[in-house]
Protein backbone atom coordinates (compact mmCIF):
# COMPACT_ATOMS: atom_id res chain seq x y z
CA UNK A 1 0.00 0.00 0.00
CA UNK A 2 2.44 2.89 -1.07
CA UNK A 3 1.68 5.78 -0.40
CA UNK A 4 2.32 8.90 -2.43
CA UNK A 5 4.21 12.68 -1.59
CA UNK A 6 0.63 14.38 -1.55
CA UNK A 7 -0.56 12.05 1.11
CA UNK A 8 2.84 12.57 3.35
CA UNK A 9 2.67 15.92 3.01
CA UNK A 10 -1.11 16.01 4.22
CA UNK A 11 -0.24 13.72 7.13
CA UNK A 12 2.57 15.89 8.16
CA UNK A 13 0.05 18.63 7.69
CA UNK A 14 -2.68 17.00 10.12
CA UNK A 15 0.64 16.24 13.08
CA UNK A 16 1.65 19.83 12.51
CA UNK A 17 5.20 18.33 11.44
CA UNK A 18 7.12 20.48 8.86
CA UNK A 19 8.76 18.19 6.63
CA UNK A 20 11.66 19.46 4.17
CA UNK A 21 10.45 18.61 0.47
CA UNK A 22 13.98 16.56 -0.18
CA UNK A 23 12.96 14.30 2.62
CA UNK A 24 9.52 13.72 1.25
CA UNK A 25 10.25 10.78 -0.98
CA UNK A 26 12.67 8.71 2.00
CA UNK A 27 9.53 9.20 4.49
CA UNK A 28 7.56 7.79 1.52
CA UNK A 29 9.33 5.07 1.20
CA UNK A 30 9.62 4.02 5.05
CA UNK A 31 5.96 4.86 5.96
CA UNK A 32 4.62 2.60 3.04
CA UNK A 33 7.29 -0.09 4.33
CA UNK A 34 5.11 0.16 7.49
CA UNK A 35 1.90 0.20 5.65
CA UNK A 36 3.14 -3.14 3.90
CA UNK A 37 3.88 -4.90 7.26
CA UNK A 38 0.24 -3.75 8.77
CA UNK A 39 -1.17 -5.28 5.42
CA UNK A 40 0.64 -8.30 6.46
CA UNK A 41 -0.65 -8.72 9.77
CA UNK A 42 -4.16 -7.83 8.44
CA UNK A 43 -4.15 -11.60 6.47
CA UNK A 44 -4.03 -13.23 9.59
CA UNK A 45 -7.34 -14.36 10.46
CA UNK A 46 -8.30 -12.78 13.97
CA UNK A 47 -11.95 -13.91 13.62
CA UNK A 48 -12.86 -14.60 17.05
CA UNK A 49 -10.02 -12.76 19.09
CA UNK A 50 -10.83 -9.30 20.93
CA UNK A 51 -8.72 -6.52 20.00
CA UNK A 52 -6.27 -5.53 22.58
CA UNK A 53 -6.83 -1.76 24.24
CA UNK A 54 -3.58 -1.98 26.35
CA UNK A 55 -0.78 -4.28 27.03
CA UNK A 56 -1.63 -4.58 30.80
CA UNK A 57 -4.20 -6.96 31.47
CA UNK A 58 -5.74 -4.89 34.15
CA UNK A 59 -9.03 -3.21 34.16
CA UNK A 60 -8.96 0.55 34.70
CA UNK A 61 -8.66 1.76 38.87
CA UNK A 62 -10.62 4.97 39.80
CA UNK A 63 -10.78 7.44 42.14
CA UNK A 64 -13.20 9.04 44.29
CA UNK A 65 -14.70 12.15 43.13
CA UNK A 66 -13.05 14.74 45.12
CA UNK A 67 -11.63 18.33 44.26
CA UNK A 68 -8.33 18.30 46.20
CA UNK A 69 -6.02 20.16 43.24
CA UNK A 70 -4.92 23.64 45.31
CA UNK A 71 -4.65 26.59 42.83
CA UNK A 72 -1.18 26.65 41.16
CA UNK A 73 -2.03 29.84 38.28
CA UNK A 74 1.09 31.38 38.98
CA UNK A 75 3.75 28.49 38.99
CA UNK A 76 2.11 26.87 35.81
CA UNK A 77 2.23 30.41 34.02
CA UNK A 78 6.11 31.03 35.24
CA UNK A 79 6.98 29.30 32.01
CA UNK A 80 4.27 30.50 29.68
CA UNK A 81 5.52 32.47 27.02
CA UNK A 82 2.36 34.75 27.22
CA UNK A 83 -0.14 35.65 29.82
CA UNK A 84 -2.14 38.70 30.25
CA UNK A 85 -5.29 38.36 33.02
CA UNK A 86 -4.85 35.19 34.23
CA UNK A 87 -5.02 34.08 30.18
CA UNK A 88 -2.80 31.98 28.32
CA UNK A 89 -2.45 33.95 25.36
CA UNK A 90 -1.60 32.72 22.11
CA UNK A 91 -1.68 34.05 18.29
CA UNK A 92 -4.70 34.52 17.70
CA UNK A 93 -6.85 31.91 16.07
CA UNK A 94 -10.83 31.99 15.07
CA UNK A 95 -12.58 29.52 12.84
CA UNK B 1 -41.04 18.28 -5.02
CA UNK B 2 -42.03 17.67 -1.15
CA UNK B 3 -38.83 16.90 0.85
CA UNK B 4 -38.64 15.43 4.07
CA UNK B 5 -35.74 16.30 6.92
CA UNK B 6 -33.86 13.84 8.55
CA UNK B 7 -32.13 15.15 11.65
CA UNK B 8 -29.88 13.59 14.42
CA UNK B 9 -29.05 15.00 17.27
CA UNK B 10 -25.46 15.08 19.22
CA UNK B 11 -26.86 16.10 22.55
CA UNK B 12 -23.19 16.95 25.25
CA UNK B 13 -24.28 17.16 29.03
CA UNK B 14 -22.18 18.02 31.32
CA UNK B 15 -21.54 15.49 33.85
CA UNK B 16 -22.28 17.43 38.03
CA UNK B 17 -18.97 16.00 39.65
CA UNK B 18 -16.82 17.40 42.19
CA UNK B 19 -14.04 17.25 40.18
CA UNK B 20 -13.23 16.38 36.49
CA UNK B 21 -13.22 13.66 34.97
CA UNK B 22 -9.25 12.67 34.69
CA UNK B 23 -8.09 14.58 37.45
CA UNK B 24 -8.65 16.03 41.46
CA UNK B 25 -8.93 19.99 40.13
CA UNK B 26 -12.78 21.31 40.89
CA UNK B 27 -15.64 21.76 38.19
CA UNK B 28 -16.77 24.74 39.88
CA UNK B 29 -18.88 27.49 37.79
CA UNK B 30 -17.10 30.78 37.34
CA UNK B 31 -13.85 30.64 38.83
CA UNK B 32 -10.85 33.37 37.53
CA UNK B 33 -9.17 32.19 34.92
CA UNK B 34 -6.96 28.81 35.15
CA UNK B 35 -6.80 28.60 38.95
CA UNK B 36 -8.98 25.19 38.44
CA UNK B 37 -6.43 23.89 36.02
CA UNK B 38 -4.03 21.33 37.20
CA UNK B 39 -1.35 19.66 35.56
CA UNK B 40 -3.22 17.02 34.14
CA UNK B 41 -5.37 19.49 32.87
CA UNK B 42 -2.73 21.57 31.50
CA UNK B 43 -1.23 17.95 29.66
CA UNK B 44 2.05 18.46 31.33
CA UNK B 45 4.80 16.19 30.77
CA UNK B 46 4.62 13.09 33.16
CA UNK B 47 1.32 13.07 34.42
CA UNK B 48 -1.33 10.40 34.03
CA UNK B 49 -5.10 10.57 34.24
CA UNK B 50 -7.00 8.72 36.34
CA UNK B 51 -11.12 7.94 35.85
CA UNK B 52 -13.60 9.83 38.18
CA UNK B 53 -15.69 6.70 39.68
CA UNK B 54 -18.83 9.52 39.86
CA UNK B 55 -18.61 9.64 35.81
CA UNK B 56 -18.82 6.26 35.56
CA UNK B 57 -22.27 5.95 37.79
CA UNK B 58 -23.55 8.64 36.06
CA UNK B 59 -23.57 7.63 32.86
CA UNK B 60 -24.20 4.10 33.50
CA UNK B 61 -27.63 5.76 35.18
CA UNK B 62 -28.03 7.55 32.19
CA UNK B 63 -28.24 4.02 29.91
CA UNK B 64 -30.09 1.99 32.28
CA UNK B 65 -32.69 5.12 32.87
CA UNK B 66 -33.15 5.02 28.74
CA UNK B 67 -33.02 1.43 28.09
CA UNK B 68 -29.71 0.98 26.80
CA UNK B 69 -26.81 -1.72 27.17
CA UNK B 70 -24.38 -0.70 29.57
CA UNK B 71 -20.87 -2.21 28.19
CA UNK B 72 -19.19 -4.54 31.06
CA UNK B 73 -15.82 -3.06 29.14
CA UNK B 74 -15.64 0.29 27.55
CA UNK B 75 -12.08 1.82 26.16
CA UNK B 76 -10.96 5.47 26.27
CA UNK B 77 -9.56 6.81 22.83
CA UNK B 78 -7.65 9.70 22.25
CA UNK B 79 -9.19 12.07 19.37
CA UNK B 80 -6.57 13.87 17.95
CA UNK B 81 -6.78 17.76 16.22
CA UNK B 82 -5.07 20.90 17.17
CA UNK B 83 -6.57 24.00 18.88
CA UNK B 84 -4.93 26.29 21.84
CA UNK B 85 -7.76 25.03 24.16
CA UNK B 86 -7.25 21.50 24.17
CA UNK B 87 -3.14 21.47 25.52
CA UNK B 88 -2.76 17.89 24.84
CA UNK B 89 -3.06 18.20 21.49
CA UNK B 90 -6.05 14.85 22.21
CA UNK B 91 -9.29 14.38 23.74
CA UNK B 92 -9.65 11.92 25.41
CA UNK B 93 -12.86 10.16 24.34
CA UNK B 94 -14.33 7.08 23.81
CA UNK B 95 -14.89 5.56 20.51
CA UNK B 96 -15.10 2.03 19.10
CA UNK B 97 -16.39 0.95 22.23
CA UNK B 98 -18.39 3.42 24.48
CA UNK B 99 -20.09 2.94 27.59
CA UNK B 100 -23.53 3.12 26.96
CA UNK B 101 -25.20 1.61 23.61
CA UNK B 102 -28.35 1.15 21.77
CA UNK B 103 -30.64 3.17 24.26
CA UNK B 104 -34.45 4.55 22.89
CA UNK B 105 -36.89 7.58 24.27
CA UNK B 106 -40.54 7.85 23.94
CA UNK B 107 -41.26 11.30 23.08
CA UNK B 108 -44.84 13.25 22.94
CA UNK B 109 -45.61 14.90 19.39
CA UNK B 110 -48.38 17.80 19.36
CA UNK B 111 -51.16 15.98 18.47
CA UNK B 112 -50.52 13.92 21.23
CA UNK B 113 -48.77 10.30 19.88
CA UNK B 114 -46.00 9.32 21.02
CA UNK B 115 -42.85 8.48 18.75
CA UNK B 116 -39.93 5.97 19.69
CA UNK B 117 -35.95 7.50 19.73
CA UNK B 118 -33.17 5.38 19.34
CA UNK B 119 -30.31 6.64 20.95
CA UNK B 120 -27.52 5.15 19.25
CA UNK B 121 -24.89 6.19 21.96
CA UNK B 122 -23.53 7.86 24.77
CA UNK B 123 -19.95 7.92 25.70
CA UNK B 124 -17.46 9.56 28.15
CA UNK B 125 -14.89 12.18 27.48
CA UNK B 126 -13.43 15.42 28.46
CA UNK B 127 -14.27 19.05 27.63
CA UNK B 128 -12.06 21.31 25.98
CA UNK B 129 -10.59 24.72 27.74
CA UNK B 130 -12.24 28.06 26.48
CA UNK B 131 -10.70 30.66 23.75
CA UNK B 132 -11.50 34.14 24.29
CA UNK B 133 -10.90 36.36 20.66
CA UNK B 134 -12.46 39.39 21.79
CA UNK B 135 -10.86 40.86 24.88
CA UNK B 136 -7.19 41.20 23.34
CA UNK B 137 -5.71 42.35 19.74
CA UNK B 138 -4.28 39.47 17.76
CA UNK B 139 -3.98 37.15 20.90
CA UNK B 140 -6.23 34.51 21.77
CA UNK B 141 -6.88 34.37 25.06
CA UNK B 142 -6.97 30.83 26.69
CA UNK B 143 -8.83 30.08 30.04
CA UNK B 144 -8.15 25.87 31.29
CA UNK B 145 -10.73 26.05 33.83
CA UNK B 146 -13.10 23.96 32.02
CA UNK B 147 -10.38 21.57 30.40
CA UNK B 148 -10.92 17.75 31.56
CA UNK B 149 -14.55 18.55 33.09
CA UNK B 150 -16.67 15.14 32.15
CA UNK B 151 -19.25 15.35 29.54
CA UNK B 152 -21.65 12.55 28.44
CA UNK B 153 -22.10 12.88 24.66
CA UNK B 154 -25.52 11.48 23.30
CA UNK B 155 -26.02 10.44 19.71
CA UNK B 156 -29.73 10.20 18.77
CA UNK B 157 -30.34 7.78 15.36
CA UNK B 158 -31.36 9.75 12.66
CA UNK B 159 -34.81 9.33 13.45
CA UNK B 160 -35.98 13.07 14.51
CA UNK B 161 -38.38 14.16 10.95
CA UNK B 162 -39.06 18.04 12.26
CA UNK B 163 -37.14 20.93 14.18
CA UNK B 164 -40.51 20.76 16.50
CA UNK B 165 -39.67 16.92 17.33
CA UNK B 166 -35.74 17.35 17.54
CA UNK B 167 -37.13 19.92 20.46
CA UNK B 168 -39.21 17.89 22.11
CA UNK B 169 -36.35 14.75 21.83
CA UNK B 170 -33.77 17.68 23.26
CA UNK B 171 -36.45 18.75 25.88
CA UNK B 172 -36.96 15.20 27.15
CA UNK B 173 -33.04 14.42 27.84
CA UNK B 174 -33.01 17.95 29.25
CA UNK B 175 -35.44 16.73 32.04
CA UNK B 176 -34.14 13.37 32.32
CA UNK B 177 -30.86 14.10 32.94
CA UNK B 178 -31.68 16.69 35.10
CA UNK B 179 -34.15 14.06 36.87
CA UNK B 180 -31.05 11.61 37.40
CA UNK B 181 -28.94 14.57 38.87
CA UNK B 182 -26.31 13.44 36.50
CA UNK B 183 -26.22 17.18 35.17
CA UNK B 184 -27.68 20.50 36.06
CA UNK B 185 -28.83 21.19 32.38
CA UNK B 186 -27.55 25.06 32.62
CA UNK B 187 -27.42 26.08 28.98
CA UNK B 188 -26.70 29.44 29.75
CA UNK B 189 -23.37 28.15 31.27
CA UNK B 190 -23.20 25.64 28.51
CA UNK B 191 -23.92 22.35 31.22
CA UNK B 192 -26.21 21.29 28.06
CA UNK B 193 -25.15 21.85 24.56
CA UNK B 194 -26.46 20.51 21.34
CA UNK B 195 -25.28 19.57 17.77
CA UNK B 196 -27.70 18.61 14.97
CA UNK B 197 -27.17 16.73 11.74
CA UNK B 198 -29.36 18.19 9.34
CA UNK B 199 -29.92 16.34 5.83
CA UNK B 200 -33.43 16.51 3.63
CA UNK B 201 -34.90 14.24 0.94
CA UNK B 202 -37.60 14.14 -1.86
CA UNK B 203 -40.58 12.34 0.54
CA UNK B 204 -40.80 8.04 0.07
CA UNK B 205 -36.94 8.53 -1.27
CA UNK B 206 -35.48 6.01 1.22
CA UNK B 207 -31.37 7.05 1.20
CA UNK B 208 -30.56 10.04 3.20
CA UNK B 209 -29.30 12.87 1.79
CA UNK B 210 -25.87 14.91 2.28
CA UNK B 211 -26.21 16.35 5.78
CA UNK B 212 -25.14 19.58 7.10
CA UNK B 213 -23.67 19.59 10.69
CA UNK B 214 -25.08 22.75 13.32
CA UNK B 215 -22.69 23.52 15.80
CA UNK B 216 -23.35 24.57 19.22
CA UNK B 217 -26.67 25.49 19.60
CA UNK B 218 -27.58 26.32 23.50
CA UNK B 219 -30.72 27.01 23.58
CA UNK B 220 -34.46 25.13 22.49
CA UNK B 221 -35.45 28.01 20.84
CA UNK B 222 -32.37 28.38 19.14
CA UNK B 223 -32.57 24.34 17.70
CA UNK B 224 -35.77 24.79 16.51
CA UNK B 225 -34.60 28.07 14.19
CA UNK B 226 -31.87 26.90 13.33
CA UNK B 227 -32.84 23.29 12.00
CA UNK B 228 -35.59 25.49 10.18
CA UNK B 229 -33.89 27.49 8.37
CA UNK B 230 -31.35 25.38 7.52
CA UNK B 231 -34.12 23.29 6.01
CA UNK B 232 -34.53 26.36 4.15
CA UNK B 233 -31.83 26.28 2.86
CA UNK B 234 -31.25 22.75 2.01
CA UNK B 235 -34.27 23.43 0.02
CA UNK B 236 -33.63 26.25 -1.74
CA UNK B 237 -29.93 24.54 -2.55
CA UNK B 238 -31.49 21.23 -4.42
CA UNK B 239 -34.54 23.22 -5.79
CA UNK B 240 -32.15 25.47 -7.45
CA UNK B 241 -30.26 22.87 -9.15
CA UNK B 242 -27.31 22.65 -6.84
CA UNK B 243 -26.29 20.06 -4.76
CA UNK B 244 -25.53 20.04 -0.57
CA UNK B 245 -22.04 19.45 0.33
CA UNK B 246 -21.00 17.87 3.77
CA UNK B 247 -20.01 20.70 6.27
CA UNK B 248 -20.21 21.40 9.75
CA UNK B 249 -22.31 25.36 9.70
CA UNK B 250 -22.14 27.59 12.55
CA UNK B 251 -25.97 28.92 13.58
CA UNK B 252 -26.06 32.71 14.26
CA UNK B 253 -29.05 34.00 16.52
CA UNK B 254 -28.87 37.41 15.04
CA UNK B 255 -29.20 36.97 11.47
CA UNK B 256 -30.79 33.78 12.38
CA UNK B 257 -28.99 32.02 9.31
CA UNK B 258 -26.25 29.20 9.19
CA UNK B 259 -22.94 29.92 7.80
CA UNK B 260 -20.18 26.98 6.64
CA UNK B 261 -17.78 26.82 9.04
CA UNK B 262 -15.63 23.90 7.47
CA UNK B 263 -16.28 22.15 4.66
CA UNK B 264 -15.45 18.04 4.47
CA UNK B 265 -12.38 18.50 2.61
CA UNK B 266 -10.97 20.29 5.29
CA UNK B 267 -12.18 18.54 7.79
CA UNK B 268 -10.24 16.82 10.57
CA UNK B 269 -9.18 13.14 10.40
CA UNK B 270 -9.13 12.36 14.15
CA UNK B 271 -6.64 9.54 14.03
CA UNK B 272 -8.53 7.60 16.62
CA UNK B 273 -6.61 5.40 19.01
CA UNK B 274 -7.01 3.59 22.38
CA UNK B 275 -5.17 5.71 24.92
CA UNK B 276 -2.08 3.68 26.14
CA UNK B 277 -2.36 6.58 29.83
CA UNK B 278 -5.73 4.66 30.46
CA UNK B 279 -6.84 0.76 30.82
CA UNK B 280 -9.69 -0.53 29.62
CA UNK B 281 -13.03 0.30 31.94
CA UNK B 282 -14.75 -2.93 33.46
CA UNK B 283 -18.19 -2.63 35.20
CA UNK B 284 -19.49 -5.88 36.99
CA UNK B 285 -23.00 -6.85 37.87
CA UNK B 286 -22.98 -5.81 41.16
CA UNK B 287 -22.13 -2.37 40.19
CA UNK B 288 -24.68 -2.17 37.72
CA UNK B 289 -27.26 -3.32 39.68
CA UNK B 290 -26.23 -0.77 42.57
CA UNK B 291 -26.85 1.84 40.37
CA UNK B 292 -30.31 0.84 38.77
CA UNK B 293 -30.90 0.43 42.73
CA UNK B 294 -30.58 3.96 42.97
CA UNK B 295 -32.49 5.20 40.04
CA UNK B 296 -35.24 7.59 41.02
CA UNK B 297 -38.74 7.49 39.73
CA UNK B 298 -38.18 8.42 36.23
CA UNK B 299 -40.95 11.30 34.23
CA UNK B 300 -42.70 8.44 32.18
CA UNK B 301 -43.51 6.65 35.17
CA UNK B 302 -44.74 9.42 37.25
CA UNK B 303 -46.11 10.98 34.47
CA UNK B 304 -48.71 7.76 34.57
CA UNK B 305 -48.75 7.72 38.33
CA UNK B 306 -50.06 11.29 38.37
CA UNK B 307 -52.92 10.40 35.72
CA UNK B 308 -53.86 7.04 37.66
CA UNK B 309 -53.60 8.22 41.29
CA UNK B 310 -54.74 11.92 40.63
CA UNK B 311 -57.07 11.88 37.90
CA UNK B 312 -55.15 14.37 35.86
CA UNK B 313 -55.04 14.83 32.17
CA UNK B 314 -52.29 13.56 29.94
CA UNK B 315 -51.76 17.55 29.44
CA UNK B 316 -51.50 18.45 33.11
CA UNK B 317 -49.36 15.20 34.06
CA UNK B 318 -46.81 15.76 31.32
CA UNK B 319 -46.19 19.85 32.50
CA UNK B 320 -46.07 18.58 36.20
CA UNK B 321 -43.71 15.93 35.85
CA UNK B 322 -41.72 18.01 33.33
CA UNK B 323 -38.96 18.54 36.07
CA UNK B 324 -38.31 16.99 39.21
CA UNK B 325 -38.62 19.87 41.46
CA UNK B 326 -42.06 20.30 39.70
CA UNK B 327 -43.39 17.32 40.28
CA UNK B 328 -41.89 17.28 44.13
CA UNK B 329 -43.73 21.00 44.48
CA UNK B 330 -47.23 19.54 43.36
CA UNK B 331 -47.20 16.55 45.60
CA UNK B 332 -46.09 18.02 48.40
CA UNK B 333 -48.97 21.15 48.07
CA UNK B 334 -51.58 17.85 47.34
CA UNK B 335 -50.11 15.87 50.21
CA UNK B 336 -50.45 18.97 52.87
CA UNK B 337 -54.18 19.56 50.88
CA UNK B 338 -55.06 16.12 51.71
CA UNK B 339 -56.66 16.00 48.00
CA UNK B 340 -58.15 18.06 45.06
CA UNK B 341 -55.17 17.51 42.65
CA UNK B 342 -56.73 19.46 39.66
CA UNK B 343 -57.61 22.59 41.80
CA UNK B 344 -53.37 22.07 42.98
CA UNK B 345 -52.42 21.58 39.35
CA UNK B 346 -54.18 24.32 38.02
CA UNK B 347 -52.80 27.09 40.64
CA UNK B 348 -49.59 25.52 40.15
CA UNK B 349 -49.64 25.77 35.91
CA UNK B 350 -51.22 28.76 36.65
CA UNK B 351 -50.60 31.79 38.71
CA UNK B 352 -47.43 30.15 39.97
CA UNK B 353 -45.83 29.56 36.95
CA UNK B 354 -46.63 32.85 35.57
CA UNK B 355 -45.14 34.50 38.93
CA UNK B 356 -41.66 32.35 38.20
CA UNK B 357 -41.51 33.01 34.81
CA UNK B 358 -42.48 36.85 35.61
CA UNK B 359 -39.61 37.33 37.93
CA UNK B 360 -37.43 34.85 36.23
CA UNK B 361 -37.69 32.35 39.18
CA UNK B 362 -37.19 28.38 39.34
CA UNK B 363 -39.76 26.81 41.55
CA UNK B 364 -37.14 26.11 44.18
CA UNK B 365 -37.29 29.63 44.45
CA UNK B 366 -40.29 30.50 44.81
CA UNK B 367 -41.02 32.88 47.60
CA UNK B 368 -44.42 30.80 48.12
CA UNK B 369 -43.63 27.45 49.29
CA UNK B 370 -45.90 24.01 48.98
CA UNK B 371 -46.82 24.44 52.43
CA UNK B 372 -48.22 28.17 51.96
CA UNK B 373 -49.79 27.50 48.28
CA UNK B 374 -51.66 24.09 50.46
CA UNK B 375 -52.44 26.60 53.58
CA UNK B 376 -53.95 28.72 50.72
CA UNK B 377 -56.24 26.29 49.05
CA UNK B 378 -57.57 25.19 52.40
CA UNK B 379 -59.03 28.54 52.89
CA UNK B 380 -60.42 28.51 48.94
CA UNK B 381 -61.67 24.67 49.95
CA UNK B 382 -63.40 25.68 53.43
CA UNK B 383 -64.69 29.21 51.64
CA UNK B 384 -62.83 31.55 53.36
CA UNK B 385 -61.82 32.69 50.52
CA UNK B 386 -63.35 32.85 47.02
CA UNK B 387 -61.12 31.78 44.37
CA UNK B 388 -60.88 35.39 43.08
CA UNK B 389 -59.71 36.59 46.17
CA UNK B 390 -57.01 34.20 46.29
CA UNK B 391 -55.62 35.55 43.64
CA UNK B 392 -54.68 38.77 45.39
CA UNK B 393 -53.63 36.30 48.38
CA UNK B 394 -51.39 34.70 46.43
CA UNK B 395 -49.17 38.11 45.30
CA UNK B 396 -49.38 38.82 48.50
CA UNK B 397 -47.91 35.94 49.44
CA UNK B 398 -45.66 36.31 46.83
CA UNK B 399 -44.86 39.98 47.96
CA UNK B 400 -43.74 38.40 51.44
CA UNK B 401 -46.47 39.59 53.25
CA UNK B 402 -46.91 36.14 55.24
CA UNK B 403 -49.00 33.21 54.85
CA UNK B 404 -52.47 33.18 53.34
CA UNK B 405 -54.35 33.09 57.33
CA UNK B 406 -51.87 36.53 57.80
CA UNK B 407 -53.17 37.83 54.62
CA UNK B 408 -56.41 37.25 54.65
CA UNK B 409 -56.59 38.67 58.16
CA UNK B 410 -54.75 41.16 57.89
CA UNK B 411 -56.44 42.74 54.90
CA UNK B 412 -59.93 41.68 55.98
CA UNK B 413 -60.37 39.51 52.65
CA UNK B 414 -62.65 36.80 54.35
CA UNK B 415 -65.40 35.63 52.34
CA UNK B 416 -68.91 36.90 53.38
CA UNK B 417 -71.07 33.75 53.26
CA UNK B 418 -73.72 35.56 55.64
CA UNK B 419 -77.01 35.53 53.62
CA UNK B 420 -78.12 38.57 55.68
CA UNK B 421 -74.97 40.41 54.85
CA UNK B 422 -75.43 39.82 51.07
CA UNK B 423 -79.14 39.61 50.75
CA UNK B 424 -78.23 43.77 52.13
CA UNK B 425 -75.76 44.56 49.76
CA UNK B 426 -78.42 42.77 46.93
CA UNK B 427 -81.06 45.27 48.45
CA UNK B 428 -78.99 48.45 47.48
CA UNK B 429 -77.77 47.67 44.33
CA UNK B 430 -81.67 47.04 43.48
CA UNK B 431 -82.40 50.16 44.83
CA UNK B 432 -79.73 51.87 42.85
CA UNK B 433 -81.01 50.75 39.51
CA UNK B 434 -84.21 50.80 38.82
CA UNK B 435 -84.05 50.89 35.19
CA UNK B 436 -82.04 47.61 34.87
CA UNK B 437 -84.16 45.64 37.36
CA UNK B 438 -87.65 46.97 34.67
CA UNK B 439 -85.83 45.66 31.51
CA UNK B 440 -84.30 42.07 33.58
CA UNK B 441 -87.67 42.07 34.72
CA UNK B 442 -89.22 42.61 31.17
CA UNK B 443 -87.14 39.46 29.89
CA UNK B 444 -83.62 40.74 29.99
CA UNK B 445 -82.29 38.14 31.34
CA UNK B 446 -78.37 38.52 30.25
CA UNK B 447 -78.20 41.55 33.04
CA UNK B 448 -78.05 39.11 35.63
CA UNK B 449 -74.27 39.09 34.74
CA UNK B 450 -74.50 43.59 35.43
CA UNK B 451 -75.97 42.79 38.66
CA UNK B 452 -73.84 40.41 40.35
CA UNK B 453 -71.12 42.76 38.79
CA UNK B 454 -72.61 45.54 41.12
CA UNK B 455 -72.72 43.12 44.30
CA UNK B 456 -69.44 42.12 43.62
CA UNK B 457 -68.30 45.33 43.37
CA UNK B 458 -70.07 46.81 46.05
CA UNK B 459 -68.79 43.99 48.62
CA UNK B 460 -64.99 44.54 47.48
CA UNK B 461 -65.15 40.59 45.85
CA UNK B 462 -65.48 38.93 48.82
CA UNK B 463 -69.41 38.51 48.20
CA UNK B 464 -69.67 33.98 47.92
CA UNK B 465 -70.37 34.25 44.36
CA UNK B 466 -72.53 31.29 44.36
CA UNK B 467 -74.87 32.60 46.80
CA UNK B 468 -74.72 35.85 45.55
CA UNK B 469 -76.24 34.65 42.20
CA UNK B 470 -78.76 32.59 44.20
CA UNK B 471 -80.44 35.05 45.94
CA UNK B 472 -80.02 37.91 43.30
CA UNK B 473 -82.47 35.57 41.22
CA UNK B 474 -84.63 35.41 43.83
CA UNK B 475 -84.87 38.82 44.33
CA UNK B 476 -85.57 39.54 41.18
CA UNK B 477 -87.87 37.47 40.52
CA UNK B 478 -90.21 39.26 42.71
Amino acid sequence: MPLDSHEVEKIAHLARLAVRTEDVPEYATNLSNILTLMAQMDSVDTAGVTPMAHPLDMPQRLRADQATESNQRELFQSIAPQVDAGLYLVPKVIE
Amino acid sequence: MKWECVIGLEIHAQLATNSKIFSAASTAYGAPPNTQACAVDLGLPGVLPVLNAEVVRMAAKFGLAIGATVARRSVFARKNYFYPDLPKGYQISQYELPIVEHGRLEIELDDGSSKTIGITRAHLEEDAGKSLHEEFQDKTGIDLNRAGTPLLEIVSEPDLRSAKEAVAYMKKIHSLVRYLAICDGNMQEGSFRCDANVSIRPVGQAEFGTRAELKNINSFRYVERAINIEIERQTDVLEGGGTVVQETRLYDPDKNETRSMRSKEEANDYRYFPDPDLLPLEIDDAFIESVRASLPELPDAKKQRFMHAFGLSAYDAGVLTASREMSDYFESVVGAVGGEAKLCANWIMGDLSAALNRDGKEITESPVDAAMLAGMLKRILDNTISGKIAKDVFEAMWAGEGDADTVVERKGLKQITDTGAIETIIDQVIAANPAQVEQYRAGKDKLIGFFVGQVMKLSKGKANPAQVNELLLKKLSY
